[in-house]
Formats: structure tokens, sequence, C-alpha cells
């Protein structure tokens, strides 16, 4: 009886947690609370995802109302995939919040925070696992509103500053979204995904169609911060606790690129996508000089949380490049870097806060000569950077090694050459850590900055193992991409 | 405004009906337009007049800052917690044709208890960005 | 008849772009939000109209009621005001800080206080 809850029980349980945190208000009870509520979570994507391979979709009707008319919870190939990186992401960062954000919050808010990160995190699987396009948004903006308040807790005051600008330019992208999903329903008279992928061929005005998909594509972008729209990312990144930037990283961008894919492949279709506008073009442009831009603007960053937020935003241009080729190859690969990356930069993130907290800040004059004074967490640095590069042998190398994949099927040589280039600059960017760490005497900083404490390094140091893990040992992920990549372009989900 | 002997009476004489207002459109939500939305402003509305007249102090000490924060968080478990119900009683999330022998009934029941959530959480965030902001704005000034 | 039979569609136009236009052009940070709320407050106008049928009374089962109009935007766009409340409060809250910890509410000055105390650093 229990199973078949499973996909109401995957949202409810972290969005209990929330208030619970709040009624506690002890911070060690806040934690626990919260980590055993994502732990929980995390137990039930992977019943769920091991469920939807073993016998396909899982549909759940909230309120036992049928769908089109009531809310439908709708578990697939991809979104099982998503579930499993954003409660696996949420748990660890909960583990390691617990010594990072003790030292970096007065202690009186710390169960806010934890109800917060409970918030966020259902937020975010709500929208992954609704089949609803306005309940969507609902979650959209309940994951969103959370991560304002979650960046502002930053302690340097232009966190204030950063999450006020994420707060315009994130609700200018949710209000697009939903002016987006309003011309459709104004169009089609529903807001049940399946139901609008199989209206919309019918929609007495394919003008307003075209409309919904330039809003919902711009609104999407913004939150995913595709090239010339990502501008709140670097700063909400930069001056976030080291928590929040991890997770959000990690997660909060990938949920958005899996919005996209299923808007573009579930709900409009790829007839209507590729054709009627020059979707893939303009995406493909954008990619491409998003990786350029946003890689060489890393090269010049001062700040290690800079430097890989600079370094995300030219990630997930290789992610939406995959969607551009929108072949199976090139949806493999966005879907399999989608996880791969969110592993990378989840464990990159939580290792230099662990700099930050031991340093006092995550400059990167802060990195000199810490290859000695913190061994472990330089490595595990250096080993989540190759996966960034691409290093055959890490999670990295499997992502890009599709792309160049579905580069090579469509008889694009000259992509194949970019990817590889590009793939130097990330070599720089990353070198420029361990010329720091291991290649520069310590700074004559007092006193020594000792190794980062080990509530903090062991989820770091897990996620570092999966990345060398999924660049090895490839068949769940690439096997779980290939499915959704298939779903996908199956037509209807 | 404490020495206002009009606003004072007038206060005093408007908000009981402010509050049973709340409480009409509350229940009667179920059978016309109104539910838990529009009663919790309003009665977040009559405490907030309150505070307007007799000072931000003495509102909290009617209604205080860990009581209110207490209601935000109550409000949500209630209507979680309704949605649990309804997977404990046999059927899926948010089912409320399982909380009563008849269907019916249970769509009554299910609603209730929902706006009742809904209700006082409203209040209660309604009334927490109210003192966050009079409380904020009260300490730049002393400074 | 078609360009004013549309006008609520006019007014949820002009709306959007001004909403927008104000989050643009202007500097100061209220104003902005201000500018926002507008904003959202365009799309409430832009699910409510078209659910509106004339003649049609709420949604509610009585006698000698044939024609009902649409209540489903009705319940989204209660959603969509909540979220607006919510984002304007957050919104303004944070202003509230940056006014505590910068003493400007205005983009520039917040913009050029940063950058001093870069260079000074």
């Amino acid at each position: 009886m229990t199973l078949a809850h499973l996909p109401a029980l995957e949202v409810v349980v972290p969005l209990l947690a929330a208030p619970l945190a709040v009624l506690l208000r002890r911070s060690s009870l806040a934690w626990a609370i919260a980590t055993a509520a994502c732990a929980f979570s995390f137990a039930v994507a992977l019943l769920l995802a091991s469920e939807v391979s073993a016998h396909g979709p899982i549909s759940y009707h909230l309120g036992s109302w049928p769908p089109p008319w009531g809310i439908e919870y709708r578990v697939d190939a991809l979104s099982a995939f998503v579930l499993v990186l954003v409660s696996g992401i949420g748990t660890l960062t909960a583990l390691y919040a617990w010594r990072s954000i003790a030292a970096e919050l007065p202690r009186d808010q710390i169960y806010l925070y934890y109800a917060l990160h409970c918030l966020c995190v259902a937020g975010l699987l709500g929208m992954t696992i609704t089949g609803d396009a306005f309940n969507l948004f609902v979650f959209m903006e309940i994951a969103s509103l959370s991560s304002y308040v979650l960046i502002a807790l930053g302690r340097d005051r232009r966190a204030l500053v950063a999450a006020y600008q994420y707060l315009i330019l994130g609700t200018i992208g949710a209000t697009f979204y939903v002016i987006g999903v309003g011309l459709l329903y104004l169009s089609t008279g529903t807001l049940n995904m399946d139901d609008l992928a199989a209206r919309l061929p019918q929609a007495a005005s394919p003008r307003a169609v075209l409309a919904a998909l330039a809003f919902i594509t711009v609104g999407v972008s913004l939150k995913l911060a595709l090239f010339p729209l990502h501008l709140w990312l670097p700063n909400a990144y930069a001056y976030a606790p080291s928590a929040v930037t991890a997770f959000l990283a990690a997660t909060a961008t990938k949920v958005s690129v899996y919005v996209l894919l299923r808007f573009y492949f579930g709900i409009f279709g790829l007839e209507l996508v590729a054709e009627s506008l020059p979707m893939r073009e303009i995406l493909l442009v954008l990619s491409l000089v998003a990786i350029v831009t946003a890689s060489l603007v890393a090269l010049w960053q001062a700040d290690l949380k800079r430097l890989f937020a600079y370094s995300s935003v030219a990630q997930i241009g290789y992610i939406t490049l995959g969607i551009s080729m929108a072949s199976r190859d090139g949806l493999t690969a966005a879907v399999v870097h989608l996880f791969n990356h969110g592993v990378t930069k989840g464990a990159l993130f939580l290792l230099v806060g662990g700099i930050a907290l031991r340093a006092g800040s995550a400059g990167l004059e802060c990195a000199r000569g810490l290859g000695r004074t913190m061994p472990l967490t330089s490595l595990g640095i250096v080993i989540a950077g190759l996966s960034l590069i691409g290093v055959p042998g890490t999670a990295g190398f499997v992502s890009k090694w599709y792309l160049v994949l579905g580069a090579i099927e469509a008889g694009r040589w000259w992509l194949v050459a970019f990817v590889v280039a590009t793939s130097l600059i990330a070599v720089a960017y990353v070198w420029r850590f361990v010329e720091a760490a291991y290649l520069s005497a310590p700074g004559g900083r007092t006193p020594e900055p000792g190794e980062t404490p080990a509530t903090m390094l062991v989820p770091a140091w897990i996620l570092v193992a999966a990345c060398v893990g999924f660049g090895l040992q490839t068949s769940w992920t690439v096997g779980g991409a290939q499915r959704a990549a298939a779903l996908l372009l199956g037509g209807a989900p | 405004m404490r020495r206002q002997m009009v606003l004072r009476v007038v206060g005093k004489l408007f908000i009981p009906y402010m509050l049973l207002f709340a409480l009409y459109v509350q229940f009667h939500g179920d059978f016309g337009p109104g539910g838990g939305f529009q009663a919790g402003v309003i009665a977040a509305a009559a405490i907030i007049f309150y505070a307007l007249i007799f000072g931000l102090p003495a509102a909290r000490r009617l209604a205080p800052d860990a009581v209110v924060e207490a209601m935000v968080a109550l409000g949500v478990l209630l209507y979680a917690g309704v949605g649990v119900a309804g997977m404990v009683l046999g059927g899926n999330y948010l089912d409320y044709f399982v909380l009563d022998r008849d269907p019916v009934a249970g769509q009554h029941r299910g609603i209730f208890w929902v706006e009742a959530g809904v209700g006082t959480t409203v209040t209660g965030v309604m009334l927490k960005i109210f003192y966050m902001f009079a409380g904020r704005g009260r300490g730049l000034e002393e400074r | 008849m078609s360009v004013l039979g549309h006008y609520s569609y006019w007014i949820t136009v002009i709306l959007m772009v001004a909403g927008l236009y104000i989050v643009i052009a202007r500097g100061n940070l209220i104003k902005k939000l201000i500018g926002l709320s507008i904003f959202q407050t365009s799309v409430y106008l832009l699910y409510i109209a078209p659910g509106k049928l004339i003649g049609g009374t709420a949604p509610i089962v009585a006698d000698g009621f044939k024609l009902y109009s649409n209540p489903l935007p009705h319940v989204l766009i209660l959603t969509a005001i909540v979220v607006g409340v919510a984002t304007l409060a957050l919104g303004l809250a944070i202003v509230v800080r940056i006014r505590e910890a910068y003493g400007a509410i205005e983009e520039d000055e917040i913009l050029a206080a940063d950058r001093d105390r870069g260079a000074g650093a």
C-alpha cells in the first residue's frame, strides 16, 4: 500500500519537515529532521527509479482526481533520474551543513536554514515529479523563494544584493513561464502535460502556441542561466553560504534544464520546436558562446567560488549544446551531463566551502600551499577538477564522449574540435588552483589552516568518489540517460 | 496614536466585528465565496489595526512572536496532515473522499480542515511580515 | 471591433510592458519591486479575463442559473497572487536589509559602494 504512495511521499516528506523544523527550533533537532527527510526522499527516489526501469512510468493522482482534471505526479525514466540527483545532493548538503552552517550563521537562525533547505528540496523535487504545467510553476516558486532567502543568508553584505538581483530576474523568469503556460491554457483548455501534448496540434491559433514557446523558453532559460541570461548566477553562488552554493549549483539549474527538456520534447514536440522557430540554431549558438565566454571569464577570477560559478555557466552550455543536437546521442549527453555535472560541481563547491571555513575566504590567494596544509581537500578538488575537464576515467569524460558522438553523428567535425578545444580552457582554470595549492609556498598565513572537519569532508568525498565511480561504471548513468533520451524522442512522454 | 480617543473607541468597536467577519468568511467558504486566504487576511488585518492604534508592543503581547511563528508552521502541518490522513485511510494523498463514509461529507470535512490550515498560516504569515517590517523600522529610528 | 473588443488583452500588454520597463529602467530598488508587481499583475488579468463569460455567474450550483464562468483561472491566480505577495514581501525585506548594510537603495550607489571597498581592500 505504501509503495503506491511513493510519488507523493517523495515531495510531501521534505515539505512536512520544513514546518516541523520551525516548530522544534533547536538547531540540532532541525538538522536531524532535515537530514532524515532528505535521506528518506533519496531512498524513495532510488526505489522509484528502479521501479520505473522495471515497470515503466508511474502515474499518481493527487486527491484521486484523474488527470486531466486533477494534478498528476508522473515519474518516468527522465524525472526519476533527476529526482535521484536532487534528493541525493540534498541529503549530502544537509549532512555537510551541520558544521558549515553553524560556522556561518547566528545560532538562533540555524533552524530556519534547515526549514528553507527542506522547502527548497521539496520545491525542486515537486518541479521534477509533477505532470501539471501550473503545478510546476507553484513548485518553481517554492524552490525559488526559498533559494533567494538561502542566498541572502550569506555573511557578506553583497549576498543581499546578489539575492535581490536573483529575486528580480528569477521572478521575471517564472512570470514569463507562467505567461507561456497561460497562453497554452487559452489555446488548449488544459494544463496536464500529456493532455497538452495531445491537444496542441489541434490548437486554434498556432501563433499563440509559438508565443507560448518563446515565453517559456526565455523564462526557463533565465532560471537555468543560459548564456546572456546568466548574470544573476556568479554573484549568487559567490556570496551564498557554502552549503547553499553547493546545493543550488548542483540542483537548481539542472532542474530547470529538465523543465526545458520536458517542454521541448514532451509537450511542444520536436517538429514544432525545430521547424516553426529556429530554436535549435539559437540554442546551438548561445551554447557555443556560453562555453567560450564563461570559460574565459572563469580564467580571470580571483575567487574560487566565482571561478567555479562561471565554469557552471560554461558547463550548462555543454548541456544545452546536447539539447540543440536533438539526436539520441545529443540528448543522452545532455541528460548524463546534467547528472555528472551536478555531482562534480557539488563536490567542488563542498570542498571550496571547506577552504572558505578554514582559510577565511575562498580567494585564490588563500589556496596557496593548501596541498600541504589541507591535503584531502586539495586532492578532492583536483579529482573533481579532472572530471570538470573531462579526463577519461571521470564522470565528465562520459558526458563529453556522448557529446562528441552526437556531433560525429550529425557530421559536425568542427564541433568535436570545439569540445576538445574548450576543454583545454577548463584545464587552464583548474590548473590555477593546482598551481596555487601545490606549486606555491604557503602565503605565510597564521595560523596555518587545518584540514576540513570530517563532517564536511565525508559528504564532499562521497561526491568526489561518485565523480570517479560514474566515470568507470557508466551503466547506471548512461543507461538511465539513454532511456530518458529514447523517451524524449519517442513522441509523447 | 494611543491618545486619540476617537480612534481608540472606533477601534475597540470595530476589531471584534472584524474578527467575527473573519470567522464567517472562514466557515462560510464551503457554501459561498470565502475561505482560508481571505479569512486569514481579515483576521490579521484586525490585529494589525490594533497594533496601529495601541502600538506594536501591545499587539505583540496579544499575539506573541512565538505564537505567530508556530501558527505559520502549524497551518502548513494541518494542510499536509489532511493529505496524509487521506493516505492513511486508504485513498491517495489529499483524497478527501475517504475522510468520511459518505464521500460528499468527506469532501466537506477535508476542505474544512484544509481551509483551517490555510487560515492559520495566512494569519500567521501576515502578522509575521507586519511585525518584521514594523519592528525593524523602529530599531532604525532609535539609532 | 476586434481591436477594441480585445481591450482586456490590451490592458494586459500595457501593464506587462510598463512593469518590465520599470524593472529595467529604474535604479531605485523599491521602484523595481513595484514594477515587478505590476508585471505580475498583468498575468493575473491574462488568466482571469478569458475565464469570464458575459452573463455567467460565480460557479456555485444554484437554481435558475445555467451559465457559469470558468472557476479554474481564479483558483490558479489565487495561487499566483499568493506567490506575488510572498515575492514582494521577501523583496522588500531584502531591500530593508540592503538599506541597513549600505545606507542606500539606489542601485548605482550600492554598486559604487562595493567597488570602492573592493579597491580599498
